[in-house]
């Protein structure tokens, strides 16, 4: 997949999130805050470096690919 | 590192989301697997996930491919009769702690010294967190479980030295915080002829976390980051020193012949 700065490419699929919190604390370009309920909000999507970590260590494959398989 | 895209196939979504808790790292872990068996594009019906018990054990019910839950410690002897019965089909073993170094002891370091052709990926979350969070052989030296609450009196077992030992092709052992070493161990694992190995450290914020005042899911994470240091550096801490820290990085790869080929050669003698 290419990689595009300045675009948070992924979608956050609800249904599968538990709200750990991983993504919001460790994504380097902190595009995420969390919600009320600890649920994770991209705030920040044009800061999105690429980096694809908040997708390798999401543990609940709730962070998908936009376009999906 | 890039996704390979269709690591979706190898996973069931149906049934998901999985059992572990927020903030567990054997999903990470999976989803290593998923990816690194993308990448090499290996069919489906070529692949067996193996499984023993307590929360890895899980990991066969989100797989789209074969799987089994081997008894208690005794997976590996599972899988040492497919691999001579199914010589093509590609076997990843995803054990826990306890079916690594405690019950199934003896059957790793056995597939190992015969160098089966084998993956095995270790998780290593410190403790018995299905049972309710005792210690294990790997859990570190005084650290608080439900079974040595004012800190272990032992000293840890790392697995991953014991299967270099033994005779393994490869091992490598990283966290699920390093996801792109932890990524592509698994990949240079899976494709390694003969035994493979790559420990897992992984986050338990339920039980490891809580009882040792580390924290929830990133707060182990950032524990991870902070308290494993690559192999080459931590070989130069002094002893006292090297109580602080766990190692991570690449033991072993080395390409001796896998047991079913030399069983082969023998017989045609
Ligand atoms: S890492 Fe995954 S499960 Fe955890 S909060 Fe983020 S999207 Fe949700
Ligand atoms: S890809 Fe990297 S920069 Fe972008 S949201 Fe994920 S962790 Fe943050």
């Amino acid at each position: 997949m290419e990689k595009k700065k300045g675009k948070f490419p992924f979608i956050i699929e609800e249904r599968l999130c538990k709200k750990c919190g991983i993504c919001v604390s460790h994504c380097p370009a902190k595009v995420f805050t969390a919600g009320p309920g600890n649920e994770p909000r991209v705030t920040n999507p044009r800061k999105c470096t690429g980096c694809n970590l908040c997708f390798f260590r999401c543990p609940d494959f709730a962070i998908q690919l936009e376009v999906s398989p | 590192m890039d996704i390979p895209v269709r690591y979706g196939d190898y996973i069931d979504w149906d049934q998901l989301p999985h059992l572990w808790c927020p903030g567990c790292g054997n999903g990470i872990a999976l989803k290593g697997v998923a990816l690194a068996l993308a990448e090499l594009n290996i069919p489906l019906h070529k692949l067996l996930l193996a499984t023993g018990i307590g929360c890895s054990g899980r990991a066969g019910n989100y797989v789209s491919f074969h799987s089994f839950d081997g008894t208690h410690g005794r997976t590996l002897a599972f899988c040492t009769g497919i691999n001579v019965t199914q010589p093509d089909l590609k076997i990843i073993a995803f054990l826990g702690d306890g079916d690594c170094g405690a019950i199934g002891g003896n059957h790793l370091l056995h597939a190992a010294r015969r160098n089966l052709n084998i993956t095995v990926i270790e998780i290593n979350n410190f403790n018995y967190a299905m049972t309710g969070g005792q210690f294990s052989p790997t859990t570190p030296l005084s650290s608080i479980t439900s079974t040595s609450r004012k800190g272990k009196a032992e000293y840890a077992m790392d697995t991953a030295s014991l299967v270099a030992e033994a005779g393994a092709n490869y091992v490598a052992s990283t966290t699920v915080y390093h996801t792109s070493q932890l990524n592509n161990f698994i990949k240079e694992a899976l494709l390694t002829r003969g035994f493979s190995f790559v420990e897992v450290m992984s986050s338990c914020p339920t039980y490891y976390g809580r009882y040792n005042h580390i924290g929830d899911g990133p707060e182990m994470m950032k524990w991870f980051k902070e308290k494993t240091l690559p192999r080459d550096k931590y070989e130069k801490l002094s002893l006292e020193e090297k109580q602080n820290y766990i190692e991570r990085g690449k033991l072993v790869q080395r390409n001796r012949e896998d047991f079913l080929t030399t069983y082969k050669k023998r017989r045609k003698k």
